[in-house]
């Protein structure tokens, strides 16, 4: 399903550096307006951490901009959405939309997006899943608001609570209204390209857009509609060096109930849960090399329909008992079953949520 | 395994009375003891609710998490998961990992307000077709009692037509809807303290 695009990119950074700064001044005063693909950068609900992987290309940022006339990047630039609504459709060539749907606003803004932009790619868990946020499907929409306005760390005593429409002197304001689920991207608008990871690695990204820069000139394939770009087609196992030994456990661990894990030995087999089985590949295994779990920021490997089925399924494998009281004894060292198993992914999953979560929607 | 003979049809009531919730069970089987408990139980004429959509599997430990995660999202009230007796596996112990599986999938589902009674496990020798007969039955019963599951369609709400006010009643807040401001004043506004 998805070609690569780690190991295409190799060749071509030694031809950017010298080909780009000759064309460059040449090019300014005459063609340069009309020439430039244009590219814009949206942050849904989002912490902002993708933007600063993106900047975390360092100088090649400039590449980027010299490559694409960056019409809209909120966090880094200036930028009117009535620009946007102006444009002809499909103007954009690429759209890059960090974050997930929360709000009204970053729906109709994400197909406002879709409509002008020639390609929309889901960049970073948020969007391609969910991530963090999407946890909140587990909650219903009343529940967070009152945890967000009403505890005890809250001053709020008249129990105000957003307003979506108000009547201010200067007329009647709106503000984003908050959905009752979230919703990765690709629940909203038809999304072309995945980036996962959160946030995805900056050499990743620079591959990526390498590739997508490379096709825009000719110079490249351009990779099949709902590829993953910048990360692996394999597991988080594969790239990690800790071996295996199938070895089965009879216990869950936490992390501080361990002073040293074996620096050699796969965490799961120390009892230690370690995403690692369900997760795809890209990011170098850097939390199991520093005898961290990984945690599944990249979201489901290749082939997986839903990533907390996965890791039941690989979990399941490697605990040694026969009896189920014994298994219902080792499960107890998993308290937050949801968490653990969905902590990236739950938004993107086959059940997306809660059951009291959807009985929040008014169905 | 040995056949035995055909024990008499236990009274298992098949047809429900009109108008009560009929649940849909995806129930999974091995080839080896419970597809086989199940083919019994139709040579000997055992009745047995139709509400069970059996599918076969060569073996239990064959049971994806996500095939019981799937039947859910896609309208399946219950899921039933069969497979040989504990240490009678045809693949030796794959019938534990499909326990475990399970004990796990209970867990998990539990978390996201699925009742763990929508997924049962039932051992069922290639003999014991009465037993899963009647086990079937008993779920059924179970299931029913739990009502349907209902699992909203794969497309959320269309945001074009929603309706902010009648989610809030849903969730069992303000009758009169999201709450609104008294209109134009705001005391705490900046712009209305000076005036």
């Amino acid at each position: 399903m998805s070609p690569t695009a780690r190991s295409k990119p190799a060749a071509k950074p030694a031809a950017k550096p010298t080909a780009k700064p000759a064309a460059k001044p040449a090019a300014k005063p005459t063609a340069k307006p009309a020439a430039k693909p244009k590219l814009a950068i949206f942050g849904a609900a989002s912490c902002g951490g993708c933007d600063i992987a993106i900047v975390n290309i360092h100088e090649h940022i400039l590449e980027v901009a010299a490559a694409f006339d960056i019409v809209l990047w909120p966090t880094v630039m200036d930028g009117k959405y009535s620009d946007i609504e102006a444009m002809e459709d499909g103007e954009i060539t690429i759209t890059l939309v960090s974050g997930s749907m929360r709000t009204d606003e970053t729906v109709h803004l994400s197909k406002l997006l879709r409509r002008k932009s020639k390609f929309m790619v889901a960049f970073g868990s948020c969007a391609s899943e969910g991530c963090i946020p999407g946890l909140a499907n587990l909650t219903p929409r009343k529940e967070i608001l009152d945890t967000a306005f009403s505890t005890s760390s809250t001053d709020n005593p008249d129990g105000i609570r957003p307003v979506w429409e108000f009547e201010a002197p200067e007329g009647i304001l709106h503000l984003p209204e908050f959905e009752p689920m979230l919703r990765t991207l690709d629940q909203v608008v038809d999304v072309d390209y995945t980036i996962p990871g959160c946030p995805p690695e900056s050499e990743q990204i620079w591959a990526a857009l390498q590739a997508v820069v490379a096709a825009l000139k000719g110079t490249g394939p351009l990779p099949p509609k709902g590829s993953i770009l910048g990360a692996g087609e394999s597991t988080v196992c594969d790239e990690c060096a800790r071996k295996r030994d199938v070895k089965k456990i009879d216990r869950f661990v936490r992390i501080q109930q361990v002073a040293a894990f074996d620096p050699e030995i796969c965490l799961l087999e120390q009892g230690l849960p370690c995403n690692g089985p369900a997760t795809r590949n890209g990011c170098g295994a850097l939390c199991p090399s520093v005898s961290a779990p990984c945690i599944g920021c990249y979201g489901a490997a290749e082939g997986v329909v839903d990533y907390g089925a996965r890791l039941m399924s690989a979990y399941a494998s490697v605990i040694e008992a026969t009896k189920p009281e014994e298994i219902d004894k080792i499960l107890d060292g998993i308290p937050d079953p949801a968490g653990q198993f969905y902590r990236f992914s739950l938004a993107g999953s086959l059940l997306r949520g809660s059951r009291s979560a959807w009985q929040s929607d008014g169905e | 395994m040995t056949t035995q003979a055909p024990e008499a049809p236990a009274p298992v009531e098949v047809v429900a009375p009109a108008g009560t919730f009929e649940p849909v069970i995806i129930g999974f089987t091995c080839n080896w003891c419970s597809y086989r408990a199940a083919d019994l139980a139709g040579t000997a004429r055992v009745k047995y609710p139709p509400n069970v959509r059996l599918i076969r599997l060569m073996c239990s430990g064959r049971l994806d998490p996500t095939f019981v995660l799937k039947a859910y999202a896609e309208g399946a009230d219950a899921v039933l998961v069969s497979g040989c007796h504990p240490g009678e596996c045809h693949y030796i112990e794959q019938n534990y990992k499909a326990m475990r599986r399970f004990q796990l999938l209970q867990r998990t589902i539990e978390a996201l307000g699925i009742e763990p009674g929508r997924l049962q496990l039932v051992w069922a020798s290639a003999a014991e077709g009465v037993r899963l007969a009647n086990e079937i039955a008993r779920v059924t019963e179970e299931v029913r009692a739990l009502g349907p599951l209902n699992w909203p369609a794969a497309d959320l709400v269309d945001l074009d037509t929603f309706s902010l006010e009648k989610a809030w009643e849903a969730t069992g807040g303000d009758v009169e809807g999201p709450p609104k401001a008294p209109a134009g004043a705001n005391p705490d506004h900046p712009k209305e303290a000076a005036k």
